[in-house]
C-alpha cells in the first residue's frame, strides 16, 4: 500500500504538482476516476515470473524495497529502493519518446543520525528505466535491482546512489512470496478500491551501506512489496500509514490504514507466519493509536510512535521510528523510514506515512 | 513661501505674452527627450530580449556537452551516461520553417522535462511547475512567445505547419518566451526536425559540471564539454550597434537642448526688469531662484512626459526595422513589441530634468548674479554676449585639442565618440566667431549705407540667432557625416558583395555525409565547371567567435576572394599549409599583422600558421579564418563538411537546382542560387541604415525647429531696428526682402561650414567609429549630389524658418512701426 504515495508522485506530475493534493480526489490526485485503465478484479490469479514485470495497461505500480540493517558496531540502518511506474494515459506501451510511461525512482539511506534521500525520473520508451520479468531486472539511470540467480526474486542486487549516500546490497530470500488480501486482490476502502499486491519479505541482506565517503559493511532483512493498479484510493482518503514488521519469532507483519476524511479509518494486514504461511486481518483484528509526535523539518507533525495490537496473534507492541526525521522530500512529499518494535515482541521493520 | 508663489506667478505671467517662447521651451524639452527616451526604448528592448533568449533553458543548467563532430549526438549515448548516473538532459535544437498566415523560420527547441536539471527555468517557468502531461501530451504543447505567435498570425491551441507538411503540437502561449522560439517536448522535436534518435547537446546542473566530471573512454571522442556564454557573445557582437544608436539619440539630446538653452536664455533677457522689481519689493534672492528653478522643473516635467511618451511611439514605429537589422547582421531574434519597464519611464523623465537643468544652469546662474539696481541696458546683452563669446572660443580651443588627443591615443568605441562629440561641440562652439568674422569681413567690401546696415545688423542678430545656427551646424554636419558614411559603405560593400558572391550556386548539407555524396555526384555532372567545398570548424580566439574555413587551391580564389593585404604567393602558402588568412576584423580583434604566426587551438595539439592574406568580411559579426582544407583536417578530423559552392553556365543553374533537390531531397534553405542570396544580402544591408537614417532625418528636423523657434522670438523684436530705417524712407518689402536675405545668408554661411565638418565626421567615422565597432575600415567617399541635396536641404529649412516672421513683418502696420518711436520717447 505504502507505494500509492509514490505512483501519486508520478501521477502528480502528470497533472501539475502545485494543486495535489486536490481535496476532493485524495492524496495527489490517486482518487481520481480512471475507467480506462485496465480494473483491478478479485478472482485474478498471479501468474510468475510474469507478475514480477511491468504491467502495461494499468495506471501505476511499483517496486519496492526496504531493509532494515546493522553495522558492525551494532547500529541500525534503514534503506528504501522504489521505481514506480506511472502512465500518463491509457493506452499501449510504445517505443521512442510518444510512451505514455513515467518513471520515477526513490533511494534513501537512514541512521540513527541522519535521513537521506534521492529521487530521479525518467521517460518510458526510451531505455533509461524499464523493468524485465525474467531474469528479473528492474532500473532507472545508474539504480538497479536485478536478480543475479536468473530464479525469479530469489537472489536479488540492489543499488542505488544519491548526494552523499549510496548502498550496494545482495539479497536472498529465505521463504516463499505472499500475497495478500484474497490471493493478491487488496482491498483498500470498503467502495471495492484495490490493487495487486504481493511481497517477498523474507530476504536475508549483506553488502555495504556508504554515507559522505565513508562505507560500512552491513547485514539485516529486506522486504520487497509488488503492487499495480488503477485507482487504489477513494476519493474521501486522505492518506495512510502502513507498516511491514519483520518478528522476533520469524512471523512478519504487514498492514496499514488508510485515514477516511470522515469517519474511521479504513484497516487491514496480513499476518505471514515463519513458513509463508498468510492470514489476511480483517479491519476489527487490527488497532492502532499515535502514542508521540515529531515535527518534521519542514514544520509538519507526524506519529513517530504508535501502539499496535492484534489481538488475534496475541501482539501488544510500541512502534518507534529510529529515525524520527525520515521525511522524504521528494516531488511528493512523505515520510518512510525504519521502526523498532517494543511490547509483546521485539523486531524491526519500515513505516510510511502519506497525506500529512 | 508665499513670496515665492507670487514670484513664480509673475514669472509666469511671462509667457502668457510670450507664448512662442514658453512653445520653444516645452518643444525643445519634448524633443530632446522622446528621441533619447526612444532609443533608449529601443536598446531596452533589444537587450532584454538577448537575456530571454539566452535564458530559454535558463537557471543552473548553463553546462553541456556538444558533439565533436557534426551537429547531433545519438540519443543511445544520452542513455549511456544516465545509466553511468550523470544527471544529463538532452536537448535538439534546430531550425524550422513555418508556413500558415506568414512564414516564418524559428528556432525550435526539444526539452526533457523530466530529467532538465532541478532549479532550470524553461521561459521563465520552473520545471517543477510544469503541467507534464500536457507538456508531453499527446498532443503536446508548442510554446511560443507573444510576439512569435503574431507573427506567425495564429491564435493559441492552433496547430502551426512545417513547410513540409507536418504539424506542430497545439500552440501555446508562455509570456516570457523569446521571440522567433518556439519550445516543444523532444519527441516532437525529432519528428519534426526529422532527426530520430538524435539530440543536439546534453544539459548539465553546473554544480555537477564544476565537479569535472570524466566521460567513459568511448565517448570521450564525441562528446566536448561547454559553457553556455550566449548572452555575453550576443551582448558583446551587438554593443556597438546599440553604441552607435545611442550616440544619435545622444546626438538628438544635445539639439534639443540647445532649444531649450536658447528659449531660457531669452527669456531671462527679456525678464530682467521684472526680476529686477521683484528683488526692490523684497523677494529675496534665494526665494527668486526657487522660483525659477520651479518653474524650470515644471517645464522639465511636462515636457519630460511628452517626450517619454513620443519616444516610446518613435520606438514602437522604429522597433521593426531595429528588430530587422539585428536579425540580418547578428542572426539575433527580437521582440516586434515593445515591452518597458516603469524604470524605463522613471528615467526617461529624469533624463528630461537633467537636461532642463543643464540647459537652464546658466540662465539661473545670471539671474542669481544679476546686479540689483543696474539700468537694463539695451546692449547689455550683447556685451555680455561678447564675453562669453570669447570663453567659447577658448573652450572650442580645449575640445579641439581633447578631439586630437583621443585621435591619436584613444583605442576604444567609446573614446571614438568621446572624440566626435568633442569635435561637434568644438565647432558649434566656434560657429558665432567664424560667422562674426565673416560678416566683418564682407562688411569691408560694403559701401552703400544699406548694404552696411545690412551687415551690421546681421552681426546684431548673431548672437540670438547663434545657438540656433549651433543645433543647425550639428544636425546637418551630422547628417552629411552619417550620410557619406552610410553611403560610402553601401557602394563598399556592394563591390564585395558581387565580387564575393561569384559562384552561380550555393549549397549547405545536412551533415557530412551528404555533402561527400552531392561532391561526388557533383563531380560526375558534365555542365559544372567547378564545385568548391568548404569545411569549417567553431572556435573561440581569445574569446571571440571565430568559423574556420577548409578550402581547397582553386584558381576562383584568386580571382574572386579580394585581398586587402597579401603577401607575396599569399594562396600558394595557405594551399600549402603554411598560411591563414584572415578577416579584416578578426586580424584587428588579435593585433595581427601580415607575417605575424597564430596559434590555433586544435583539439590534440596547437597548430601555428602565418598569416598571409587579410580580406574584407563586411557585416560578420564573428571571426573568419581561411585555411587548406589538407591541413585543416591533419588538425580538425572532426571539421564539418560546410558547404559548397557551385561553378556552371548561368543557363543551367535552374536544371541543376532541380535535379539536386529531386536527388538529395534538399530544401530552398539549403540550396540557393546567386541571386537570391545577393538579393537577401543587400535587403538585410538596407534594412540595417533604416533605423539610422530615421533617426538622421529626425535630428534634422529638430534642428530646423529651433532655427524657426529662434528666428520667431527674434522676429518679435525686430521691429525696433526696423522702424528706424522704415522712417528712413525703406518701404516694407524691402525690409522683408532685406531681413529675408539677413536670414538665408547667415544660414547658407552655416550650411557651407557644416559640409566640411561632416566630412571631416564621416572621416572619423569610417577611420575610427567603424573600426572600433565593426572592425573593418571603409574608404571615405564623397558624394556630391547627396551633399548638394542636404544643402538645399538646409537652406529649405531656414527658409521656411524665416517665411513666418517674414509674414509678420510684411503684415505689421506703418501704426506699429511707428510706434516704435513712441515707446521709445
Amino acid at each position: 500500500m505504502k507505494r500509492n504515495v509514490q505512483i501519486i508522485a508520478c501521477a502528480l506530475l502528470l497533472s501539475g504538482c502545485d494543486n495535489a493534493p486536490p481535496a476532493s480526489e485524495g492524496f495527489a490526485g490517486l482518487g481520481q476516476d480512471a475507467t480506462t485503465y485496465t480494473p483491478v478484479l478479485r478472482g485474478q490469479a498471479l501468474r510468475f515470473p510474469a507478475d514480477h514485470g511491468a504491467h502495461v495497461g494499468y495506471r501505476i505500480e511499483w517496486w519496492y524495497v526496504t531493509a532494515n540493517l546493522i553495522d558492525e558496531q551494532g547500529h541500525d540502518w534503514g534503506v528504501q529502493w522504489t521505481l514506480f511506474r506511472s502512465a500518463l494515459h491509457p493506452g499501449a506501451e510504445t517505443q521512442g519518446w510518444s510512451s505514455p510511461t513515467v518513471w520515477l525512482g526513490h533511494a534513501a539511506l537512514s541512521s540513527p543520525s541522519s535521513h537521506q534521500y534521492s529521487q530521479t525520473f525518467a521517460r518510458g520508451g526510451i531505455g533509461q528505466a524499464g523493468v524485465e520479468a525474467q531474469p528479473f531486472r528492474a532500473w532507472i539511470d545508474n539504480w538497479s535491482l536485478a536478480s543475479t540467480s536468473g530464479q525469479g526474486l530469489d537472489q536479488l542486487q540492489m543499488h542505488a546512489t544519491g548526494k552523499g549516500f549510496s548502498y550496494q546490497l545482495q539479497l536472498t530470500s529465505q521463504g516463499p512470496l505472499v500475497l495478500h488480501g484474497d490471493y493478491g486482490y487488496s482491498e483498500k476502502s470498503g467502495q471495492g478500491q484495490a490493487s495487486y499486491y504481493y511481497s517477498q519479505p523474507f530476504y536475508r541482506v549483506s553488502g555495504e551501506v556508504e554515507r559522505h565517503g565513508q562505507r560500512y559493511p552491513v547485514t539485516g532483512r529486506a522486504w520487497l512489496d509488488r503492487e499495480w493498479s488503477s485507482q487504489p484510493l477513494s476519493s474521501t482518503q486522505q492518506g495512510w500509514d502502513w507498516f511491514s514488521l519483520h518478528l522476533e519469532n520469524g512471523a512478519k507483519l504487514m498492514l496499514f490504514q488508510v485515514r477516511q476524511r470522515d469517519g474511521q479509518p479504513y484497516r487491514a494486514g496480513t499476518w505471514i507466519s515463519p513458513d509463508g504461511r498468510a492470514e489476511a486481518l480483517r479491519n476489527e483484528q487490527i488497532q492502532l493509536a499515535p502514542q508521540a509526535w515529531t515535527r518534521q523539518d519542514n514544520g509538519r507533525q507526524l506519529p513517530t510512535r504508535w501502539r499496535l495490537q492484534v489481538a488475534a496473534h496475541n501482539l501488544d507492541v510500541q512502534v518507534e521510528a529510529l529515525q524520527p526525521h525520515a521525511w522524504m522530500g521528494t516531488t511528493v512529499a512523505y515520510w518512510e523510514g525504519p521502526v523498532q518494535l517494543q511490547g509483546s515482541s521485539t523486531g524491526r521493520g519500515y513505516l510510511e506515512m502519506t497525506g500529512y | 513661501m508665499s513670496c515665492v508663489r507670487i514670484s513664480l506667478l509673475a514669472l509666469l505671467s511671462h509667457w502668457r505674452r510670450h507664448p512662442l517662447q514658453c512653445f520653444s521651451i516645452f518643444t525643445g524639452l519634448w524633443l530632446a527627450t522622446a528621441l533619447w527616451a526612444g532609443v533608449q526604448a529601443l536598446n531596452t528592448q533589444a537587450r532584454a530580449d538577448y537575456a530571454r533568449a539566452s535564458t530559454v533553458l535558463g537557471g543552473i543548467a548553463q553546462a553541456y556537452w556538444a558533439p565533436r563532430q557534426g551537429q547531433h549526438i545519438d540519443q543511445a549515448t544520452y542513455i549511456t551516461l544516465r545509466r553511468e548516473g550523470w544527471p544529463v538532459s538532452p536537448v535538439l535544437e534546430g531550425r524550422l520553417n513555418l508556413v500558415g498566415g506568414n512564414t516564418l523560420t524559428v528556432r525550435l527547441i526539444g526539452i526533457e522535462p523530466l530529467t532538465l536539471p532541478q532549479g532550470s527555468a524553461i521561459a521563465g517557468q520552473t520545471n517543477e511547475a510544469l503541467d507534464l502531461s500536457g507538456f508531453i501530451g499527446p498532443p503536446g504543447q508548442a510554446w511560443v512567445g507573444p510576439d512569435t505567435l503574431q507573427r506567425l498570425g495564429l491564435k493559441p491551441g492552433v496547430q502551426a505547419r512545417t513547410e513540409d507538411g507536418q504539424y506542430l503540437p497545439p500552440l501555446h502561449l508562455q509570456g516570457q518566451l523569446a521571440p522567433g522560439v518556439i519550445v516543444v517536448d523532444i519527441g516532437y522535436a525529432q519528428a519534426l526536425l526529422k532527426a530520430p534518435g538524435q539530440v543536439s547537446r546534453l544539459l548539465m546542473p553546473a554544480d555537477f559540471a564544476d565537479s569535472a566530471p570524466h566521460l567513459p573512454v568511448n565517448l570521450a571522442d564525441t562528446l566536448q564539454l561547454q559553457t553556455s556564454s550566449d548572452a555575453q557573445d550576443l551582448q558583446r557582437l551587438t554593443e556597438s550597434f546599440h553604441l552607435n544608436l545611442s550616440a544619435l539619440g545622444l546626438l538628438a539630446f544635445l539639439v534639443g537642448l540647445f532649444i531649450v538653452h536658447a528659449a531660457i536664455g531669452l527669456a531671462l533677457e527679456q525678464r530682467r526688469s521684472l526680476l529686477r522689481t521683484l528683488r526692490a519689493c523684497g523677494v529675496s534672492l534665494a526665494e527668486l531662484i526657487s522660483a525659477l528653478a520651479l518653474e524650470l522643473g515644471l517645464f522639465a516635467v511636462l515636457g519630460g512626459l511628452a517626450g517619454v511618451f513620443s519616444g516610446y511611439l518613435l520606438a514602437a514605429v522604429l522597433l521593426n526595422d531595429v528588430a530587422a537589422s539585428l536579425r540580418g547582421l547578428y542572426g539575433v531574434q527580437v521582440a516586434g513589441q515593445l515591452s518597458l519597464s516603469p524604470s524605463w519611464w522613471l528615467t526617461g523623465l529624469s533624463i528630461s530634468l537633467l537636461g532642463a537643468l543643464l540647459a537652464g544652469a546658466n540662465s539661473l546662474l545670471r539671474a542669481a548674479r544679476l546686479p540689483l539696481l543696474a539700468l537694463a541696458q539695451p546692449h547689455a546683452w550683447r556685451a555680455a554676449h561678447s564675453l562669453w563669446q570669447r570663453r567659447q572660443v577658448l573652450l572650442a580651443v580645449v575640445l579641439t585639442l581633447l578631439a586630437l588627443a583621443c585621435w591619436q591615443f584613444g583605442d576604444s568605441l567609446r573614446i571614438g565618440f568621446v572624440m566626435i562629440t568633442a569635435l561637434l561641440l568644438a565647432a558649434a562652439l566656434l560657429l558665432p566667431a567664424v560667422l562674426d568674422a565673416a560678416l566683418a569681413l564682407l562688411g569691408r567690401y560694403c559701401h552703400r549705407p544699406l548694404a552696411q546696415w545690412f551687415i551690421a545688423d546681421s552681426r546684431q542678430q548673431l548672437p540670438a540667432l547663434a545657438l540656433a545656427l549651433m543645433a543647425l551646424l550639428l544636425a546637418l554636419s551630422a547628417s552629411v557625416g552619417v550620410g557619406s558614411m552610410t553611403e560610402g559603405f553601401r557602394k563598399t560593400f556592394m563591390g564585395w558583395l558581387d565580387q564575393r558572391l561569384a559562384a552561380e550556386l550555393y549549397l549547405s548539407p545536412r551533415d557530412t555525409a551528404q555533402a561527400q555524396a552531392i561532391n561526388d555526384w557533383l563531380k560526375a555532372q558534365p555542365q559544372v565547371d567547378a564545385v568548391l567545398p568548404r569545411w569549417r570548424v567553431d572556435l573561440r580566439l581569445q574569446g571571440w567567435p571565430a568559423q574556420l574555413f577548409g578550402i581547397i587551391d582553386h584558381p576562383y580564389y584568386r580571382q574572386h576572394w579580394a585581398l586587402l593585404e597579401q603577401q607575396e604567393d599569399a594562396w600558394r602558402q595557405l594551399a600549402n599549409g603554411q598560411g591563414v588568412m584572415l578577416s579584416e576584423q578578426l586580424a584587428r580583434h588579435l593585433h595581427l599583422n601580415l607575417g605575424d604566426r597564430l596559434s590555433l587551438p586544435a583539439p590534440t595539439a596547437t597548430a601555428n600558421l602565418r598569416v598571409v592574406g587579410i580580406y574584407a568580411d563586411y557585416g560578420n559579426p564573428k571571426g573568419h579564418l581561411l585555411v587548406s582544407v589538407d591541413w585543416l583536417q591533419r588538425y580538425w578530423p572532426e571539421a564539418n563538411f560546410y558547404a559548397l559552392s557551385i561553378r556552371l553556365p548561368a543557363q543551367q543553374v535552374s536544371t541543376l537546382m532541380a535535379q539536386l533537390q529531386q536527388q538529395f531531397a534538399l530544401n530552398n534553405d539549403q540550396l540557393t542560387d546567386q541571386a537570391s542570396l545577393k538579393r537577401w544580402s543587400r535587403e538585410v544591408f538596407e534594412r540595417t541604415f533604416v533605423a539610422t537614417a530615421a533617426l538622421n532625418s529626425l535630428t534634422l528636423a529638430v534642428a530646423g525647429v529651433a532655427l524657426f523657434i529662434s528666428l520667431l522670438t527674434l522676429g518679435q523684436s525686430r521691429l525696433g531696428q526696423l522702424a528706424p530705417l522704415w522712417a528712413l524712407g525703406v518701404e516694407r518689402r524691402t525690409l522683408a526682402w532685406l531681413n529675408l536675405g539677413q536670414t538665408l545668408m547667415l544660414a547658407g554661411l552655416t550650411v557651407l561650414l557644416a559640409i566640411p565638418l561632416g566630412l571631416l565626421l564621416a572621416g572619423c567615422l569610417v577611420a575610427v567609429v567603424n573600426v572600433q565597432a565593426f572592425g573593418w575600415r571603409l574608404p571615405l567617399q564623397v558624394f556630391p549630389l547627396q551633399l548638394l541635396q542636404l544643402v538645399l536641404l538646409g537652406l529649405m529649412t531656414s527658409l521656411l524658418a524665416a517665411a513666418a516672421p517674414l509674414w509678420q513683418l510684411l503684415r505689421s502696420q506703418p501704426a506699429d512701426l511707428l510706434r516704435q518711436f513712441a515707446d521709445e520717447a
